[in-house]
């Protein structure tokens, strides 16, 4: 088991998830963002603009590296190669962190590009944790697991996800990225009070917090059904959650993620402005 | 519930959601479900239009989304980086009998296949023109070329740049006949250039043989030669006999 407690370097502000259209603008005029997050399977070529990028945004901003691949609850044991390479990026990139999805997205070799969902029970516990293990031992340092986006339950669950979540970081000294839309859509789904999810969550392994939007939907018995987009920006009621969070855990880490319907550099930075107030109240 | 009955579930959309997923009152998990099923079917299509926008352009939505799915179903990922999935595309096209009416869309794929790799591929440092030309003729017959990582060259009966840029960059109507197309990476964005019939099979030849051997008698290798230095696409010289 590594000690996460010194391991993780992100300064307690506001970081964007970035995005090749914003290279520019985010090395000249960063506004209140003083770190990036990236997601590691898009720099894993052998080299060409991706590489030469990210090698200039890393001398000048912490890098976060997120991995969004590797299927950690996939029933099957890690990809060697893909673990390889993981290792690889970290190597050369030395990043401030390196984080992954309590998620599997891998099945008998096959890719399949979602974050797909996992029962509660023991057996999933001892899987998470050997791979978790596994993982923090070849990178030779502790990463941050991410609460998800959940559209439905397992009746084998045995246990809350935060439970679940608490003991993966107490068994295997990871520390826990605590992403505040996904704990707002998941909770609007399951029908369970968000605030609750929160004061229930182990906010002493939280080392980054992750901010985006959501899109709004119905099942077909009309109950509401959101699904994590990262297309919009961060809904009031997600800034009133992460608010309330920062006040019981103190400053952390704050990633704007936009993935999708990517918008202009300033409304990006506004998002992170918002975050950074939020983070360094005005003294009274 | 095992991971295999969820997969298998995920990419049949007509059946029933497995047992044991559930909402919050403990009925089965229809659409909630089917966000899982869009998400990777609606998330792997579009990755492959990014990859392949020429061949989305030409095709439609509707008809790519169709084609996606056959495609994604019959050669998923399999390896997380995006980039590198759909090296089978370019055949697949070859093979999805709905596509047969538009002949040229394999070689048009081909051709955005390369430039994706090339893109991707690891950097060189190109060598300075002068010392090309400071070769005296019978020294360069026995020269080796050694080409770029990033180089690629597509040769087809139809005229594939001229279908790529007519769809990319408002380029004119494309022409009837083929095309043999170089791509380099100067530095880093992939450039093509249009070369004579016959360039393909001599650049492939320059990978393993001098630059005598590989030249067939009467072609002029000059279009090529000065394609590969402008595009830096030569990296070093072998100039021992």
């Amino acid at each position: 088991m590594l000690d996460a407690s010194h391991a993780f370097t992100l300064p307690a502000a506001a970081g964007v998830g970035y995005k090749a259209q914003h290279f520019n603008a985010l090395v000249e005029d960063p506004g209140t963002v003083r770190w990036v997050e990236i997601h590691a399977e898009n720099y894993m070529g052998d080299g060409g603009r991706p590489l030469a990028q990210l090698r200039h945004l890393a001398e000048q901003f912490p890098v976060s590296v997120h991995g969004v691949g590797l299927s950690i609850g996939g029933e099957a044991p890690l990809d060697a190669t893909h673990l390889a390479r993981l290792k690889h990026l970290c190597d050369w990139l030395q990043p401030a962190s390196f984080s992954e999805h309590l998620a599997w997205s891998t099945h008998e070799g096959a890719f399949l590009n979602d974050l797909l969902p996992l029962p509660y029970t023991e057996a999933t516990l001892a899987r998470v944790c050997s791979h978790i293990d596994q993982l923090q031992e070849q990178l030779g340092r502790p990463m941050m697991l991410e609460n998800p986006s959940t559209y439905l339950a397992f009746t084998e669950s045995e246990m809350p996800e935060t439970a679940f979540l608490a003991e993966i970081a107490r068994r295997t000294g990871c520390g826990l990225l605590l992403d505040i839309n996904n704990v707002y859509v998941s909770c609007t789904n399951q029908q369970v009070d968000p605030l609750a999810y929160i004061k229930a969550f182990p906010l002493a392994a939280v080392h980054e917090i992750h901010l985006g939007g959501h899109d709004e939907d119905a099942d077909e018995h009309g109950a509401p059904l959101l699904i994590d987009a990262h297309s919009s920006e961060v809904v009031d009621p997600v800034w009133q959650l992460y608010t309330e969070t920062i006040r019981r855990c103190g400053p952390r880490a704050t990633l704007i993620e936009w993935d999708a319907n990517i918008p202009d550099w300033p409304v990006l930075a506004a998002e992170a402005a918002r975050a950074t107030e939020i983070l360094t109240p005005v003294p009274a | 519930m095992s991971q295999t009955t969820f997969h298998t579930a995920l990419l049949a959309p007509n059946q029933p959601t497995p047992p044991g997923l559930v909402d919050p009152q403990g009925r089965a998990a229809g659409k909630r479900f089917d966000v899982y099923r869009n998400n990777v079917v609606v998330s792997l299509t579009d990755a492959l239009a990014q990859a392949f926008p020429v061949i989305a352009k030409l095709t439609g939505p509707r008809f790519f989304t169709a084609l996606a799915g056959a495609f994604l179903r019959a050669h998923p990922p399999r390896d997380p980086r995006l980039a590198t999935w759909g090296a089978a595309f370019p055949a697949f096209l070859t093979s999805f009998e709905p596509a047969q009416k538009l002949p040229y869309l394999p070689d048009t794929a081909r051709l955005e296949q390369a430039l994706r790799e090339s893109y991707h591929a690891a950097d060189s440092t190109p060598i300075p023109a002068s010392v090309l030309a400071a070769l005296p003729p019978e020294q360069l017959a026995t020269t080796r070329l050694t080409l770029a990582p990033s180089l690629r060259m597509i040769a087809s009966p139809w005229p594939i740049h001229g279908i790529w840029a007519f769809n990319m960059s408002n380029g004119p109507q494309p022409g009837a006949s083929g095309e043999e197309v170089l791509i380099t990476r100067p530095e880093f964005a992939p450039q093509m250039q249009i070369l004579p019939t016959g360039s393909a099979a001599v650049l492939a030849a320059l990978h393993h043989t001098p630059l005598g051997e590989a030249t067939p008698e009467g072609f002029d290798l000059t279009p090529l030669l000065s394609a590969l230095l402008s595009g830096g696409a030569i990296i070093a010289l072998d100039t021992a006999p």
